[in-house]
Formats: structure tokens, C-alpha cells, sequence
């Protein structure tokens, strides 16, 4: 009885700290401009299915992807067993599918303990791969200390949970004997039968309260888990699916229109009615974005389902040539930046208003003027993330707001109001390549 | 060859006619400014006299789309350009553009039509892929370019912009060359550095030029020409070509113009 009400309360503080972390990021992404996204509903289920469901992106790389299935494969798998741990811990009993289950029951143990362990060998690959093999994806400027020990966290995590279940199961296979009544028989299973043995003499005691420790420890770790990913890279795995429904289904090339500069090119083309005099003029808002609050809110939406991974980065020819662009530092500054203003903001603090501007004091114009926008960075995200939005978003405002382009793109804007065209060059020349080929 | 002459027809001409065209073959700064690119604008036009398109060029009327402003940030120039661009564009009642720059050819296909210009637009890799296709280029076999080792370098603005891999393809496939593919091509393919308003200022600090890594791994392939099908693409790999040393023995060519020659239109 005391157990059912501890693990009511845990379940309590878990859901009480997910809840508050869930409105703060929601909060954070509805600092964005608000935008709908109606469009295309089917192409977004399919694009959700088979990039986030599916994985489809993740499998250009042979290798992470075939690690990271065995993750998320596991993940979706070993948490029906999580529901079997939540009843048992409400209702206070054990293993509750047990005998509901009946033969089906130790077949589905054997493929949780077969799942558990490729999650275990798969994050330790993948521990290998950045802190031995130091791939250098992991090791890129914008990889501080807190983005590695964030990884490096979330798999350590992920293995000692993998190994208190082997250590449940192994526990529970030796009590099964002892106290029959209670521990419903759940068969040999494969791995912890490895650990049955040195387990066999352990008194009945120890052996219930190991039991107990490894499920509560697996259980408060899940939970912890949970909790610490509201705050971690790690968010892309709820994320990822409404950031694939919502993310850009036009050809990649298009650039997203501004219908308020079009009124007023309309306007100075002589092409639509100016407004009447006595309608106030409506407020334009800013041009492009300076900082986080500027941006559409499906932009916010995906720099907390970026995971880091850095396959943009390794695929931006800025970055390759040494330049400082880096598609995902521009995501992770998104992101830092709309955190640094919510909490601002809760702790009743100024927010957007303290100084400082994703553009200047986390993104400089040095990163994004070297951007060629070719859409490597677009094409790699797994998730469908693009980092290129935002990139034309600062430089929209630093060219309409500040006239702070580079002086040569300032050049070039000019030869084109002058020359229609972006070099100097007479108009009326223009079509003089063709006097060689008629004479 | 300078004795044959060919035809160049504005879109006014034929409308002072009362002719329309079957397609408007929108050059493009590079096109008509560039002295290199001026080379490919001719080797197009000759493809099309010789196979008899019903084409016409707006000549002076013709101004920049304005996708390097748009990609730099302009949004006024850019929407000026365009929607001076469309007035014309929609005052000849033009249904179909062709050109040979990736840039215009994005910007007029996905850009224009929001802004009130709806055109089919086609890549002239696609266009020449179609003239092979139906017959009308033939290319005989075994012809001037067989066994050439050829690679493709693809235009970011081409190919992840629109999609557009196997046309080039299909086309140097066409020559009866050895096509032989980069490291990093189609989805993967490396920007050769000048997209995105770059063609225009010089690049940030770092530790190398986009189109030296880029060129790099076309010389890495053996290739004698490197095949481009986009006009700041020929700029940068050419000058990539000429830090490299090796502008002797390889040559940066469009697609346009390895047809031409393979015709002997050039």
C-alpha cells in the first residue's frame, strides 16, 4: 500500500514538472509570428509517416540510422511494458499481463530483453562514436561542453535503464521459484538468464528488495528521463512528428513571400489603389527578423526538435571551406535564445525587451552572409528542419532594416534598380550577343 | 561557321506580326552580359534554329528576375524586378519559358506565380533532353565525344531546388560519353559556392574556396570536361579549373554547347 501511494506521488511530481516544462515550451514557440498552416494536409501526413514514423531521411547513412533504429524501435516497444510497470505500480500488483497474457506473456519478455539489448550495444556504439572516434560532426565549434554532456547523458541514461530491467528480470526468474504465488512464471529469458546464477543464493529478502530497487529505479529513471528530456536535445522524439507535418512541402527553392512588401510594390507600380488617406496606415511590423519573435512559429517549433545530430553542418560548403556558418548553430541559437526569453518572462523579467537580439548577440552577420543557400543543410535534416528560413529571415532584416549588407551586395542591389541587371552593365546592351549570330 | 546566320526574334517583332512564338527562351544576365555565358546563349539559339523551334528572346526588354536580391535580402527589389517582369511577360501572353540559367528558371517557376506570373517554365537540360527524345537532335554514335570521361556537376538550384537530377544526365548520356559521377552528386552534390547572392561579393574568411574543394573532386574523377548547366556554376568551376593548373587539359563546358559541338554547330 505504501508503494502504490509513493508511486502516485512520483507519478504526481513527474507529470507536475512535464506539465510546467510542456507550457513554457509551447509558450517559447508562440513567441514566433503566427502563421497558418493549413495547406496540403495529405502531403504532411506523408511526409510524417515516413520521415519521423518512418525514418526514411535517417537511412542515408547507413550506419547511424541502423543504431539509431534499434533506439527508437526499442523506445516504442519497451514502453507497452512501461504501461504493465505504471498499472502494477497504481494497483499494487505484479506484472498484471502475466496471466492475461499467459504463453504469449514470455515471448513478449524474450523481445523486450532482445530490444533492451541492442538499445544497450547501440548506445554504446554510439558513446564510441563520439567520445572515442570523435566523429567530427560531435566535435564542431558550436559542440561545447553542455551539447556533449548533453549526449552523452541521454545515452548513459538510456543503458543503465536497459540494465536495471536485465536486473528485474533476473531477480524476479529466481523468486519465481521461491515464491511462486506471487511471481507469475515468466519462462527463461535470454539475457538475464546470464545473471540468474549469481543470483541463485542470494537470500529471499535481498532478492525482493533487489527486485524492487531495479523497478523502481527503472521506473523513477523513465519518469527522470522524461522530465530532463523537456530540457535536452533529446526533445526531437515527440518533436519530430509535428515538425515534419509542419515543415516546408513547396519545392525547396521557393522562398516564402512577404504579401506586405508585394501592397507596396503594388502600390508603387501604379498597380493597386493606394489606401484611403483617413484609414491609418496599418503598423508593417518589422522587415525579416532580428530576433526570435520575428520569426514564424513553425521556425520555433523546429529548433526544439533540432537533436544535434549535425548532418547539416557536415553538409553546408560553407562550413566544409572553414567559413563560421554553421546550419546548426543556427538552430541551437533559436533555440537558446527563446529559452533565455521565457524564462525571462516567467520570472516576471523584460524578455524580448533585455538587450539583446538572436541577430547580433547569438547569430552574426559573418554566419549568415556566407550561406549560398544551396539547401545541403534542408536536404540532410532527418526531421526536415530548415535552417535556411531563418538565415533569410535575419538577412531580410539586415538588408531592409539596417541597409547593413555587404557592402558589394549593396553594389550589386543598385546595378540592378539602375541596370536591371546585377553587374554594370548599359540595359541597352543587352542584347548585343546576338548581332554576331544574325548578320 | 560565321557565314550561316540564324534567327534571333523578339517577342515584339513577332507580335508587330501577329505571331506568337511556342516558347520564350529567357536568357538571362549571365546570358547576355557574361562573356562566357554569351558563348552558351549562342550555342542554345543555334540548337534551336537548326531544329526548328518557333522561339523568341524579349532582347532589351528582358531585365534580372531578381533572385540575387531576394537571396540577399531585398525584398523590394527583388518584387519590383519581378513584377515589372510580369507585366511584360503577361503583356505578350507568354505560356512557356525555357532558359539556361537554374536561377531564373526557380525563380520564374516557383516565385512568379504567387506574384501573378504562371508560366510552365523548363530548364534547357530538360528542354535539350526532350529534343533528343523526340528525335529532333540526333546525335550519332560514336561521334566526337565517345569514351570521354565527362562528370556532372550539379546545380544546387537545379537539383535540390527543383528536383531536376537525370535530365543533364540524360543529355551527356545522349553524346555517348563516359558519364562518371563525383563523390558528393544529385541529392548530396556540393554547391560550387556562388549561390545565394555569393556570385556577387567575395566569400567570408575560412580555410578554402567552395569552388576549389568542388573542383577538386570533379579533377578526383578522371574527367577531361566537366559539364555544368548553370551559368555562375560555369564561373566558379572554370575559375576553380584555372587555380587548379589544369585549364590545358580540362574544360568546363555546358550542356548546350556539348550538343552543339557534337552537331558541329559551333
Amino acid at each position: 500500500m505504501i508503494q502504490q501511494i509513493l508511486f502516485v506521488i512520483t507519478l504526481g511530481i513527474a507529470g507536475y514538472f512535464i506539465r510546467k516544462r510542456f507550457l513554457a515550451i509551447r509558450a517559447n514557440i508562440n513567441l514566433g509570428k503566427a502563421k497558418e498552416i493549413k495547406d496540403h494536409a495529405n502531403v504532411r501526413l506523408r511526409n510524417m509517416l515516413l520521415v519521423a514514423f518512418g525514418q526514411k531521411k535517417m537511412f542515408k547513412r547507413f550506419i547511424p540510422a541502423f543504431l539509431h533504429f534499434f533506439i527508437y524501435i526499442g523506445f516504442l516497444i519497451i514502453n507497452l511494458e512501461v504501461l504493465e510497470f505504471v498499472i502494477d505500480g497504481v494497483a499494487g500488483t505484479h506484472r498484471i499481463f502475466a496471466p492475461i497474457l499467459g504463453n504469449l506473456y514470455p515471448v513478449l519478455m524474450n523481445l523486450f530483453e532482445f530490444l533492451a539489448m541492442a538499445v544497450l550495444l547501440a548506445c554504446a556504439i554510439m558513446l564510441i562514436r563520439r567520445n572515442v572516434l570523435k566523429i567530427k560532426r560531435f566535435w564542431s565549434a558550436e559542440m561545447t561542453a553542455w551539447p556533449r554532456l548533453d549526449a552523452n547523458l541521454i545515452l548513459t541514461t538510456e543503458i543503465v535503464l536497459m540494465m536495471a530491467i536485465f536486473t528485474m528480470n533476473a531477480a524476479d526468474r529466481v523468486l519465481q521459484g521461491q515464491l511462486p504465488e506471487h511471481y507469475h512464471n515468466t519462462g527463461t529469458l535470454f539475457f538475464s538468464s546470464y545473471l540468474v546464477p549469481l543470483l541463485v543464493n542470494t537470500d529471499t529478502t535481498v532478492l525482493i528488495v533487489l527486485e524492487r530497487v531495479a523497478w523502481w529505479f527503472h521506473i523513477i529513471g523513465i519518469l527522470g528521463f522524461a522530465v530532463y528530456v523537456t530540457y535536452s536535445k533529446h526533445l526531437h522524439i515527440f518533436l519530430a512528428f509535428p515538425n515534419t507535418y509542419f515543415a516546408n512541402v513547396e519545392a525547396k527553392g521557393h522562398i516564402q513571400n512577404m504579401p506586405v512588401v508585394t501592397n507596396e510594390v503594388k502600390m508603387m507600380l501604379g498597380l493597386a489603389e493606394a489606401p484611403a488617406a483617413t484609414t491609418p496606415p496599418a503598423e508593417p511590423g518589422r522587415f525579416g527578423a532580428k530576433d526570435v519573435n520575428d520569426l514564424a512559429w513553425n521556425n520555433l517549433l523546429a529548433a526544439y526538435s533540432c537533436t544535434e545530430c549535425g548532418r547539416c553542418t557536415s553538409e553546408c560548403p560553407a562550413n566544409l571551406t572553414g567559413k563560421k556558418l554553421s546550419p546548426r548553430k543556427i538552430m541551437m541559437d533559436t533555440r537558446d535564445r527563446m529559452e533565455e526569453v521565457g524564462k525571462s518572462l516567467q520570472a516576471g523579467g523584460p524578455g524580448l525587451g533585455d538587450g539583446k537580439t538572436l541577430l547580433g548577440n547569438y547569430i552574426t552577420k559573418e554566419e549568415i552572409n556566407a550561406c549560398t543557400s544551396c539547401n545541403a543543410c534542408v536536404e540532410a535534416c532527418p526531421v526536415m528542419i530548415n535552417p535556411l528560413e531563418i538565415i533569410l529571415e535575419l538577412k531580410r532584416y539586415v538588408a531592409m532594416e539596417e541597409s547593413g549588407s555587404p557592402p558589394s551586395w549593396n553594389a550589386m542591389f543598385q546595378n540592378i534598380e539602375t541596370s536591371f541587371a546585377p553587374w554594370k552593365f548599359s540595359p541597352s546592351d543587352r542584347f548585343n550577343w546576338a548581332n554576331e549570330l544574325k548578320k | 561557321m560565321s557565314d550561316v546566320s540564324y534567327s534571333v526574334p523578339t517577342l515584339a517583332e513577332l507580335a508587330s506580326k501577329g505571331e506568337t512564338p511556342e516558347v520564350l527562351f529567357w536568357v538571362g544576365c549571365a546570358g547576355s552580359f557574361d562573356e562566357r555565358y554569351k558563348r552558351v546563349t549562342k550555342a542554345f539559339v543555334k540548337i534551336l534554329n537548326t531544329v526548328n523551334v518557333k522561339f523568341a528572346v524579349l532582347g532589351t526588354e528582358e531585365t534580372c528576375t531578381g533572385d540575387p536580391a531576394r537571396r540577399a535580402g531585398n525584398e523590394f527589389l527583388f518584387q519590383m524586378q519581378a513584377m515589372s517582369n510580369i507585366q511584360v511577360l503577361n503583356g505578350y501572353g507568354v505560356k512557356k519559358v525555357v532558359t539556361a540559367c537554374p536561377h531564373c528558371f526557380n525563380t520564374i517557376k516557383n516565385e512568379y506565380p504567387e506574384l501573378g506570373g504562371t508560366y510552365e517554365v523548363i530548364h534547357h537540360s530538360t528542354f535539350l533532353q526532350t529534343l533528343i527524345g523526340e528525335g529532333r537532335i540526333t546525335l550519332k554514335e560514336g561521334g566526337s565525344f565517345k569514351g570521354k570521361k565527362i562528370t556532372y556537376h550539379d546545380s544546387c538550384y537545379l537539383g535540390r531546388a527543383n528536383n531536376v537530377y537525370e535530365a543533364p544526365r540524360a543529355v551527356l548520356e545522349a553524346l555517348d560519353a563516359d558519364l562518371v559521377e563525383m563523390k558528393r552528386c544529385r541529392t548530396t552534390g556540393l554547391c560550387c559556392g556562388a549561390g545565394g547572392g555569393q556570385m556577387f561579393k567575395e566569400p567570408e574568411k575560412g580555410t578554402k574556396d567552395i569552388n576549389v574543394e568542388r573542383t577538386e573532386e570533379a579533377l578526383a574523377t578522371g574527367a577531361t570536361t566537366i559539364a555544368v548547366a548553370c551559368p555562375f556554376c560555369m564561373t566558379m568551376m572554370s575559375d576553380g579549373v584555372k587555380n587548379k593548373e589544369r585549364e590545358a587539359d580540362v574544360q568546363v563546358k555546358d550542356l548546350a554547347e556539348l550538343i552543339a559541338e557534337a552537331q558541329g554547330l559551333s
